[in-house]
């Protein structure tokens, strides 16, 4: 039997945008700046897309969490091949403070409702580098989890996957329904052609709110301060290896 | 001794395939102990190399067409020891070949023969920014990215943007009026350079260093050095216009039947796009397909056809750039003008499509010998040409391809022909003159972008005709009566 993907994609500041710290230090310049789908997120759409044409999967939903232009997000991953899309809104202070614990209530919720099978996700977000969402979905749900998948095999009811560890790989094998997150190596994801572009502005895409799927999204940390890497220090150039050692001597390298 | 002495004579094995015919001008003086001791002496620090393992990079281009035997490299660092160097040469009739970044297409930037290189490398302090006109001065020497890094920090952009951006030199490009893939937004280079400071082959200085958008007095005399290729004289510092940097783009491939549906395209962009156009390419199968394979992309971005046209957009915001090129892709699809398309939806995708087009000289490298040829052509025209070469070349086993690409919005088509097993003098004399004469009789440029360099300047008077060729060598005259100048290019040289 054919079973029911849900995948996650959150719209973060696009990976090639240098980021910057607001001047008052209480958060990124979001401001004008380019977004687009996490980019594991992406692979973990590939995935999907994957199984169903493999027919393992019969329904791909994409949901992502925030504001309306969220939706951009939810119509390139509608472009590639999801089926339906599931906004949930949230917007302003809401949004800022928003956090991985919520996040995972949001998807479990949603998990539950649509009659889930898998949820895939990317491992984390390059924004804020969480790592924690998948992992605390399948908690709440009581659902095994195998996260940072550089293979995923799926039959029976069952998922075979191939996990990057410290120094190499293990391969695992878990009960649907489950969360299997997305590491880099899972797949390439493909470019969205014209004709999926414009069947997506068709597709169905549901809005709800944390109300409608009674979480709470109350933060429980406060976020105190954002702060700039340290700017790395020039080099020097030396005209000679004796140079070079006493350098090091008198930094006491050597 | 005497087989130093033939070396100096006749050309390298590389250049001599090409150019059998073509002899060192007997009135050049030959390097001396002397010569070198003083150069030695005015550029401390190693910067007058003599090694001929160090002096090997800067005798051959990267493609691979010609080499030099030049057993001196000189990198200055300011503008008065490229003075001294130059009065020096022109004193003691020693030939010079200036060289920027030596990413030339032409064979313009290496020596032929024992001519001594002048390397702008070291010459690179970025100088000052002006916010309110956007006006940059730079170095000759500096990198063509390392100044678009530069003036991005003020929220402007270079006002061009060539495959070779991270090795290329502003100097290099201002002498050759680069093209690149902006000419479609932001105009030809000339239009970008206010003021130039130029060292003549005497050593004397010209200063045209002013950041003037309007300045009608006199002859603009700067313009003679744009495009001149080092003939002329030697720039040494640029001011450029430098446009605002755009925060939105968009990018589209596309794939159509046939060449009429690429032009089709191409107007239809220009109408739906409008001011926020900024770029048309297109791409060939066969030159498509060398590149993917190059970049080992494994998934295909669109379906497969005949021809590939890439449109980028730029606007001040995403949504105006993206809401063209949606409008473009929407309406071509809709005409059939095209059969399948992507739009990038992040930077990566948007590098990644861009790789396609500028990474096409790496691939062609790849697949063998290249006969490389920069023309324009009415567009009309321009895949004609093609069509034309590819039964030509029919009878010949040894090649491989015969692609087209090019700046499309320019009229400006790249036919590249690649050939295993090397060069072939067969092949040349089949493609050359048959060629530049196919292209002068429509009227059309035998270089629209690459320059003549060495290995087109027999075929000037071809193009531009005996009266424009005569002016041009009393131009050189004036300038540079010794000759010392990038010698063998450009003009038509009577021994090859």
């Amino acid at each position: 039997m054919a079973i029911r993907i849900l995948v996650g994609v959150k719209r973060a500041i696009d990976y090639a945008v240098k980021v910057q710290v607001k001047t008052d230090k209480t958060g990124v310049v979001t401001e004008g700046v380019k977004h687009s789908m996490n980019p594991f997120d992406e692979i973990a759409v590939e995935e999907a897309i994957r199984l169903k044409e493999k027919k393992v999967a019969q329904e791909i939903i994409a949901v992502s969490c925030g504001p309306t232009q969220c939706q951009e997000t939810l119509r390139t991953a509608l472009a590639l091949g999801a089926d339906r899309a599931i906004h949930v809104e949230i917007n302003g202070k809401d949004y800022e403070t928003l956090q991985p614990l919520a996040i995972s209530k949001l998807i479990a919720a949603v998990a539950k409702k649509e009659s889930i099978d898998l949820v895939l996700l990317g491992k984390q977000a390059i924004d804020d580098d969480s790592n924690q969402t998948g992992q605390m979905v399948a908690g709440l749900l009581s659902w095994p989890q195998a996260v940072f998948a550089s293979k995923v095999d799926i039959k029976d009811k069952q998922a075979e996957v191939m996990r990057e560890i410290d120094g190499g790989s293990e391969t695992i094998r878990v009960k649907l329904p489950a969360v299997i997150t997305a590491d880099l190596r899972l797949n390439q994801p493909r470019f969205a052609n014209l004709p999926s572009i414009q069947k997506a502005k068709k597709k169905p895409m549901a809005k709800m709110t944390p109300n409608d799927l009674g979480v709470d999204i109350k933060p429980h940390q406060e976020y105190l301060s954002y702060e700039e890497p340290p700017k790395r220090q020039g080099g020097g150039r030396v005209s000679s290896v004796d140079e070079l050692i006493s350098k090091l001597k008198e930094k006491g390298l050597v | 001794m005497w087989s130093k002495f033939v070396r100096h004579f006749s050309t390298s094995p590389l250049t001599r395939v090409r150019h059998p015919k073509l002899r060192r001008a007997p009135h050049y003086a030959t390097l001396t102990d002397r010569d070198i001791s003083f150069f030695e002496r005015l550029l401390p620090d190693g910067r007058a190399i003599t090694d001929p393992d160090d002096c090997s990079p800067y005798n051959i281009d990267w493609i691979k067409t010609c080499q030099g035997q030049s057993q001196l490299v000189l990198r200055p660092k300011t503008v008065d020891e490229i003075q001294a160097i130059l009065r020096y040469c022109h004193e003691h009739q020693l030939a010079v070949c200036p060289q920027g970044g030596n990413t030339g297409l032409a064979g313009g930037s290496v020596p032929v023969f024992d001519e001594i290189v002048l390397s702008l490398r070291s010459l690179n302090s970025i100088g000052a920014f002006d916010e309110n006109s956007g006006v940059l001065i730079a170095d000759a020497g500096c990198i063509l990215q390392t100044l678009d890094v530069h003036v991005n920090q003020f929220g402007h952009t270079m006002p061009l943007d060539l495959g070779a951006k991270g090795s290329c030199l502003i100097g290099g490009n201002v002498a050759t009026n680069a093209g690149g893939i902006r000419v479609v937004r932001y105009g030809s280079l000339r239009s970008a350079v206010l003021g130039l400071e130029i060292v003549l082959a005497d050593g004397s200085l010209l200063d045209c260093l002013t950041s003037l958008r309007k300045d009608n007095t006199g002859v603009d005399m700067k313009q003679a050095f744009i495009g001149s290729e080092g003939i002329l004289g030697l720039i040494t510092r640029v001011a450029l216009a430098c446009p605002s940097a755009m925060s939105g783009v968009g990018l589209g491939l596309f794939s159509c039947t046939s060449f009429e549906n690429i032009l089709s395209t191409m107007r239809l962009a220009r109408k739906l796009c409008g001011e926020t156009l900024s770029a048309i390419e297109f791409l060939d199968s066969s030159t498509y397909n060398l590149s993917l394979k190059n970049l080992q992309q494994t998934n295909k971005p669109v379906e497969p056809n005949n021809f590939y046209i890439l449109v980028e957009t730029m606007s001040s915001t995403y949504e105006q750039a993206k809401a063209t090129l949606d409008k473009l892709a929407n309406t071509a699809l809709e005409k059939e003008f095209i059969t399948d398309g992507t739009l990038a939806q992040d930077l990566k995708q948007y590098k990644d499509l861009w790789a396609i087009r500028e990474r096409v000289p790496e691939a062609l490298v790849a697949d063998g010998y290249v006969f490389k040829y920069d023309f324009s052509l009415p567009p009309a025209r321009m895949y004609k040409l093609v069509e034309e070469t590819q039964k030509r070349m029919k009878p010949f086993s040894n090649v491989r391809n015969v692609t087209g690409f090019g700046h499309l919005g320019d009229q400006n088509l790249h036919l590249n022909i690649t050939v295993q097993n090397g060069y072939s003098d067969e092949i040349k004399h089949a493609l050359e003159p048959w060629l530049y004469e196919w292209v002068a009789k429509e009227r059309g440029s035998i270089s629209a972008e690459h320059g003549l360099g060495l290995h087109k300047s027999k075929y000037l008077e071809l193009n531009k005709g005996k009266q424009s060729l005569e002016l041009m060598k009393k131009m050189k005259n004036i300038f540079d009566p010794k000759c010392i100048l990038n010698p063998y290019k450009v003009l038509p040289y009577k021994i090859d």
